[in-house]
């Protein structure tokens, strides 16, 4: 709530200071934290002579809440992921970019300029893509850890010793792929199958935590940890007996994208700035800082060479990941109530 | 705190008569502004229609209400039960505050009872080092508790190099860590009004009572503690209340393993649920259970005064 409470007072004072001056030198981005390099708002910043203001959230719902309690028109950018793009255009959050507006949409990767999320990227263009599974700590535990049983069914050595993410879309996704069920599943066996099986796990879990899911396994409070595949590659640069997994059952794909907001107060600078994120020079910088994968053309040259080997931007060939899906209304108050159910 | 303000009003309402309604203008409208409007209108959103994704209809609507307190299965068409769920969250923040309280108690009662004990100039000194960590933000020094507790922080370190433990003391993500923390957040909050409370003590009120053969623990019991009552009641009052809707220390210290009355909130603003209503719900219902407790002590602190004067 006290978040909640300190987006939205950040929120109205930007309003505040955008209605004011409606001036052309700015840009509001909404967008994940510790994710996009400081420097490189600074060379935007430069380049286009624009004041940049960012307010980061932690998990896509909470920018879709910030969002809905009246922030729209606040920012001219956000930066969800797959799913939530499409629930943002189909509540009507998303503006519409006309052919022409961005002079760089070419150098998307083809195979990824007609995503199912956002069909003809007409509302936003792709940014980093990744994987989230979990890492494990091997010196605490180095039998296989290459499956969901780690989290979901996990051996003694590692009860009480787990961090899962505190969202309910990726702990629900993945426990789907652990049991070989739909996601959103309607079939009642198998929500409650579902439900069982969380309850069952609960008790060999340490905590639920997101922001902190690189710490938690950096500084050694947990041996295993649900994780984004960047993430847990900056935790082992810390702490290097971790290892990230690709479980056999399966684990959760995600595309970030840079979506144009409704009613952007700065449209043109927004779409500048998609423009500038669309230079494989610049998202590159992304790319290394947060050590995920864009999918612009021509950024090879300035990738981090490490980036390209290591394990974590390197899934298996053979297995398939799935990606998060939004669920519709009635299904979605079951799953709440699992949720609510495994919080308790 | 209750009861103080009746005494010697009337002097000040004459001299004042003219103006007063002016002078007050400012206090009704802060109230009215950052106090009276927000409730509103949580109390108008807890009994609308909660859309899908966050956001409400105008229509008016018990589910919030129903949600909290019957239980319907996991899909929402078995008979109607009693919903233990909610009712045993708020017990647990309940149960958590209160044992913080009486935590800061026994704590803060000491430490502001030798603050006001000390010479003049050192107390200054004394209240000063209080204050301090206070200047920094609440985030921060619970993510610090969290450094210092942890298998591998400090303390633990400590320990082990000293040979007092042989492996860590397992304390992050345990009830003991929240409390630690609600503790560490909120003991000025104790602190400052017992001491002011003590302060302002008559110390050869002590004496006498020492002069008529009461031991230490008689004139603490009969005389000190009734004297300074309305300090503690204060500090006890200022730690609870901000402890129960606290989701900073559950979070961080206690590992999120279990919804507090404040995460169980944010959860409905923020999570997956999106479902505003019943986070205005639990809001108010938790607002009822403060002001019932508040209504209760005035009660009992206006009785106390009647039967004393």
């Amino acid at each position: 709530m006290k978040k909640l409470l300190t987006t939205t007072a950040a929120a109205t004072a930007l309003l505040m200071g955008a209605t004011g001056a409606q001036a052309e030198g700015k840009l509001a981005i909404y967008h994940w934290f510790e994710y996009i390099p400081q420097e490189l708002l600074d060379k935007f910043s430069k380049e286009h002579d624009v004041e940049v203001i960012m307010d980061t959230y932690d998990s896509n719902e909470a920018m879709l809440a910030t969002l809905k309690a009246g922030a729209i028109g606040t920012y001219d950018v956000a930066v969800p992921t797959d799913y939530m793009v499409s629930i943002l255009i189909a509540e009507g959050l998303a503006d519409e970019i006309a052919s022409g507006e961005l002079a760089n949409i070419g150098n998307v990767k083809s195979g990824f300029s007609d995503p199912a999320y956002d069909p003809g990227l007409k509302h936003s263009i792709p940014y980093q893509g990744g994987t989230t599974s979990f890492a494990v700590d091997t010196a605490e535990y180095s039998a296989d850890i290459d499956s969901t049983d780690i989290i979901f069914n996990p051996p003694e050595e590692l009860h009480g010793k787990i961090n899962v993410l505190d969202s309910q879309g990726e702990v629900l996704a993945l426990a789907a792929v652990h049991m070989g069920i739909p996601q959103c599943s309607t079939d009642r066996d198998q929500l409650k199958a579902l439900n069982d099986m969380l309850q069952a796990a609960k008790p060999h879990w340490a905590s639920f935590n997101s922001d902190t899911a690189k710490e938690v396994l950096a500084a050694g409070d947990v041996a295993a940890g649900m994780i984004f595949n960047g993430y847990a590659a900056k935790a082992r640069e810390t702490r290097e007996t971790l290892k990230y997994a690709y479980p056999k059952q399966g684990w959760v794909n995600w595309m970030d994208s840079v979506v144009l907001l409704k009613d952007a107060p700065n449209r043109e600078n927004a779409l500048k700035f998609m423009d500038f994120l669309l230079e494989p020079e610049n998202i590159a910088q992304v790319t290394n800082f947060a050590r995920y994968t864009d999918v612009i053309q021509g950024t090879a040259e300035y990738i981090d060479p490490e980036l390209a080997s290591m394990h974590e931007s390197n899934p298996p060939a053979g297995i398939e990941g799935v990606f998060v899906e939004a669920c519709n209304a009635e299904t979605q108050a079951v799953y709440d109530k699992i949720w609510t159910n495994l919080k308790k | 705190m209750a009861g103080g303000a009746t005494s010697g009003g009337n002097a000040v309402t004459d001299t004042y008569k003219e103006a007063r309604n002016w002078l007050l203008l400012p206090a009704w409208g802060t109230l009215g502004i950052m106090v009276l409007a927000p409730v509103l209108l949580m109390l108008v959103y807890s009994f609308l229609t909660k859309e899908f994704r966050g956001g409400v209809i105008w229509e008016f609507s018990l589910a919030a209400y129903d949600q909290f307190f019957f239980d319907r299965g996991l899909f929402g068409d078995d008979p109607a039960k009693i919903e233990w769920t909610y009712i045993a969250i708020f017990w647990r923040s309940i149960w958590q505050a209160g044992a913080a309280t009486v935590l800061s108690l026994l704590i803060g009662f000491p430490t502001a009872y030798f603050i006001a004990t000390r010479p003049e100039k050192q107390r200054v000194i004394w209240v000063f080092l209080i204050t301090i960590p206070y200047w920094v933000n609440l985030l921060i020094r619970t993510v610090s508790m969290r450094f210092l507790l942890r298998d591998e922080g400090p303390l633990n370190s400590f320990l082990m190099t000293t040979g007092l433990v042989d492996s860590p003391i397992h304390m992050i993500n345990t009830n003991f860590a929240v409390q630690v923390g609600l503790f560490y957040s909120y003991l000025p909050f104790m602190v400052l009004p017992i001491y002011a409370a003590v302060e302002r003590y008559n110390f050869t009120l002590s004496e006498a009572a020492a002069d008529l053969y009461a031991n230490k623990w008689i004139t603490l019991r009969h005389i000190v503690l009734p004297a300074v009552k309305p300090g503690v009641v204060a500090g006890c009052i200022l730690v609870f209340v901000p402890s129960l809707g606290s989701f900073l220390a559950p979070d961080l210290l206690g590992g999120a393993k279990n919804f507090m009355i404040g995460s169980l909130i944010e959860e409905q603003f923020k999570g997956n649920a999106g479902n505003w209503p019943f986070g205005a719900a639990a809001s108010m219902i938790l607002l009822t259970m403060v002001l019932i407790i508040l209504v209760i002590y005035a009660r009992a602190q206006a009785r106390s005064d009647k039967e004393a004067g």
